[in-house]
């Protein structure tokens, strides 16, 4: 062959032992808190503490895989912004359709 | 800005899905607490199309454990599986990073692997959701053609009839697991595209490995989802 295409030199660098390590305690802590709902949905009395602690902790998974899966944390901070403030409106939405939703008959 | 249009514009489109998704469980909610719920002792629960049902009640049965009571379990696993998927995704993320193409093909197959797993869970818990239990709920149907009112046998759940409560619970059921399916599904597609795309050594030419976070961004946005479907629609 009259040109003989190489490859291109690539060097590869070695593990980020401390990231890496970082990753599996993030993801021992989801199942953790998953664990955790998963006994609370059975020994926890019904009611709204219990909707209360399922959303509080559901809010804590959201945000480390946001934060640290997603590396939202780290990125710049109008990224970060960009995306968190517009979520505000859907906390609105929610409790606009769940407070309507309480006073409506049934209709489906 | 300090982000790559790409990274950019796949955050913009998540946050997009992200209102898609809480419109269709917002809107639950709203259905939901217009439904009165069920009033007595939980351990006297039955089926009925009046109240809206406990999901553990509904999501009780697991593979191969045929006729016993194992409420949340296999959810709880399917819930696992996909967390789990998201960690290798990110592991494959951190090995492009460090231009390791040997690193990144494995965590892939590992993520691929995952999605796949959990869209077989899936299918199962959905054939259980149609097919039903072996005791029938019944149900009061009006007959237009003798104009009277009708008791029937419901087994299992379609968009006409549902044995676990009133309708919209089992649309909801199927609408809402089913778009968030349809995501992991796309999104085991592009895993594959990028394992293929690493495979290939496309991305050593190119001299980065961005697509891998991009694909990862979707990735887990997909395990996001799914987190907040499990508090919704099977823990409250």
């Amino acid at each position: 062959m009259a040109h003989h295409s190489h490859e291109p030199l690539v060097t590869v660098l070695p593990p980020d032992k401390e990231k890496i390590k970082r990753l599996w305690k993030v993801a021992g802590i989801l199942g953790l808190i998953t664990a955790v709902e998963f006994a609370i949905a059975f020994l926890w009395p019904h009611g709204v503490s219990k909707t209360a602690i399922f959303v509080i902790l559901t809010i804590v998974k959201a945000g480390y895989i946001v934060g640290e899966f997603m590396h939202l944390r780290y990125e710049a901070k109008f990224l970060f912004w960009a995306v968190l403030v517009p979520i505000l409106f859907i906390i609105w939405m929610l409790v606009a359709f769940v407070y309507e939703g309480m006073k409506m008959p049934v209709f489906l | 800005m300090g982000a790559s249009y790409g990274k950019l514009m796949m955050w913009f489109f998540l946050l997009s899905d992200a209102f898609t998704f809480s419109g269709l469980l917002i809107t639950y909610g709203l259905v939901r607490s217009s439904h009165p719920a069920w009033e007595g002792v939980r351990e006297e629960y039955v089926f009925s199309t009046e109240y809206w049902p406990i999901p553990e009640r509904v999501f009780e049965a697991v593979p191969f454990l045929h006729g016993i009571s194992l409420p949340l379990v296999f959810v709880g696993i399917m819930t696992f599986i996909l967390i789990m998927s998201s960690v290798t995704m990110v592991l494959a993320v951190e090995a492009g990073h460090r231009m390791d193409r040997k690193a990144v093909e494995k965590w892939m197959l590992w993520t691929i692997l995952g999605g796949a797993t959990f869209l077989g869970c899936q299918a199962w818990e959905w054939t259980h959701f149609i097919v039903g239990t072996e005791i029938p709920t019944i149900k009061d149907v009006f007959n237009v053609k003798t104009g009277v009112w009708d008791k029937i046998n419901v087994f299992g759940a379609n968009l006409h009839v549902n044995q676990y409560g009133p309708q919209g619970f089992a649309d909801f059921f199927f609408f809402i697991t089913g778009f968030h399916g349809f995501h992991v599904f796309s999104g085991v597609m592009l895993n594959f595209l990028i394992y293929y795309n690493t495979v290939t050594g496309v991305y050593e030419r190119r001299g980065h490995y961005e697509m891998v976070e991009k694909v990862g961004l979707y990735w887990h946005f997909v395990d996001l989802v799914w987190v907040f479907v499990f508090t919704f629609f099977y823990l409250v």
